[in-house]
């Protein structure tokens, strides 16, 4: 579904990935841990091409982003940011119904939808569709903005530190019920962090970002029993 | 003279009162309206183009230092848009108009959070789409803002207007100067304050009808 091929990216003149290689397929959550600065979110950008690779190549079923027309493209990833970037000025149900709005869905089918995802991420459309998002908890505006992602069922999902904002509960809460939720729709998610705990809990596999080239590549369990220095050092936050 | 002399005077020319301020509306309508048209899409066009943003922004701003009564004197012998009248104080009045609707434009947009700007391409929109249905809506409400302050500027500027025979409320002011008379100096400035209170109370009203969503506090 996504493939990175050799992918290195400079910014302002400032190395940000280097060569970096991995693949994703449906149904599989890959986590991107680094600390900050580490080029997580860039190479989230590269995927729904809001950057383009300096060198390498990104493909998106098997296509190079390059040759996508961006907005088609977009259109078709679903994406979720920590700071939520829900519109203030639109409702709810306007908020999660606006990919398929764009995609030029029938009135009927956007509001089945709407309610649809409302129902899947626990918002009940009777009582939350008409509200705007100032009036909702950090932890509702999230879900809709999960909702919001899911809307057009996507088959990818780019997630960038999506529960970062949170309560610890109501982070660990939606941690669980987003692994759900992806694994039972069969998503490919990028989801990027810098907490190792929710990139064990919520990782198929762990992409360790150091320094713009990937450290580490695995499975939780491999990440946990690796020697390596790069990963014994983010491992202590775990023991916290 | 009492201190409600000018009261009487007031109600004695009220026909004539009534008709220099609806004069001053015309002005101040007008020349708004104008920069309105010209100012806001010259504001988006600077949120779009980097280059343009000084030469603009620094032009709109040296417009708004030239004093007024010169400008006035500078506009007269000029062909077209100058002359003796209403036209040229409309043209003025535009240029003053013009600063505080093209920075509100531009910052209005522009201050919007990132995230907002950021998930909108990432979902899908075209730079129109964005404009329409997110940079425009969240900057409304400063754009009205920049709109009211130039109404404000306008009312107060336009009665030197009355220099160059336009017209409106400052045609008592000049008169009363002349005749150093406190009354009709009053005549024109009291309406004219009164004009300017109601414009912006007015556009204040309709600022806030159209935040509706702002229901709770935000940031």
């Amino acid at each position: 579904m996504v493939e990175f091929d050799e992918v290195s990216l400079r910014l302002g003149g400032r190395v940000v990935l280097q060569s970096i290689s991995f693949g994703l397929e449906r149904g599989e959550t890959a986590v991107i841990l680094g600390q900050s600065g580490a080029g997580k979110s860039s190479a989230l950008r590269l995927v729904n091409r809001l950057l383009e690779p300096t060198a390498g190549t990104v493909r998106v079923d098997g296509i190079p982003t390059t040759k996508w027309d961006p907005i088609e493209l977009r259109r078709r990833i679903g994406y979720i940011i920590q700071q939520i970037g829900l519109f203030p000025h639109r409702t709810v149900a306007e908020n999660v119904s606006l990919v398929p709005r764009l995609l030029g869905w029938e009135r009927s089918d956007q509001e089945r939808r709407t309610a649809e995802m409302l129902e899947l991420v626990g918002l009940p459309r009777s009582e939350f569709a008409l509200r705007f998002p100032a009036e909702l908890s950090g932890g509702q505006q999230q879900r809709v903005g999960v909702a919001r992602a899911l809307a057009a069922d996507p088959a990818i999902l780019l997630a960038d530190e999506p529960f970062g904002a949170l309560d610890p509960v109501t982070r660990s809460e939606l941690q669980r019920e987003f692994q759900d939720l992806t694994h039972r729709l069969a998503k490919a998610v990028i989801f990027v962090t810098h907490d190792v705990r929710e990139a064990i809990r919520i990782g198929d596999r762990i992409l360790l970002l150091e320094e713009g080239r990937i450290a580490f590549s695995g499975t939780p369990a491999e990440f946990r029993g690796s020697e390596l220095d790069a990963v014994r050092a983010f491992q202590p936050e775990a023991g916290e | 003279m009492t201190p409600l002399g000018f009261l009487d005077y007031l109600i004695a020319n009220r026909m004539e009162v009534l008709a220099k301020t609806a004069e001053h509306l015309y002005l101040v309508g007008t020349s708004v309206g104008i920069a309105a048209f010209l100012g806001v899409p010259t504001g988006i066009l600077l949120t779009r183009r980097e280059k343009l943003r000084r030469p603009v922004l620094g032009f709109v701003n040296v417009l708004q230092t030239i004093p007024s009564l010169a400008l006035f004197g500078f506009l007269i012998p000029v062909p077209l848009i100058g002359g003796i009248g209403a036209r040229t104080a409309i043209v003025a009045l535009t240029g003053y108009a013009l600063l505080p609707i093209v920075r509100n434009t531009f910052e209005g947009i522009r201050g919007i959070d990132p995230a907002i700007r950021e998930t909108g391409l990432a979902m899908g929109m075209t730079d129109a789409q964005l404009l329409r249905e997110v940079e425009l809506p969240l900057a409304l409400g400063v754009i009205l803002a920049g709109v009211r302050l130039a109404t404000v500027i306008g009312v107060g500027i336009a009665t030197i207007a009355a220099a160059i025979g336009a017209g409106g409320l400052g045609e008592f002011i000049f008169q009363g100067i002349s005749m150093v008379n406190n009354q009709v100096i009053l005549a024109g400035a009291i309406p004219a304050a009164l004009l300017a209170l109601a414009a912006d109370a007015g556009l204040g009203r309709l600022e806030r009808r159209y935040l509706k969503w702002h229901t709770t506090d935000r940031e």
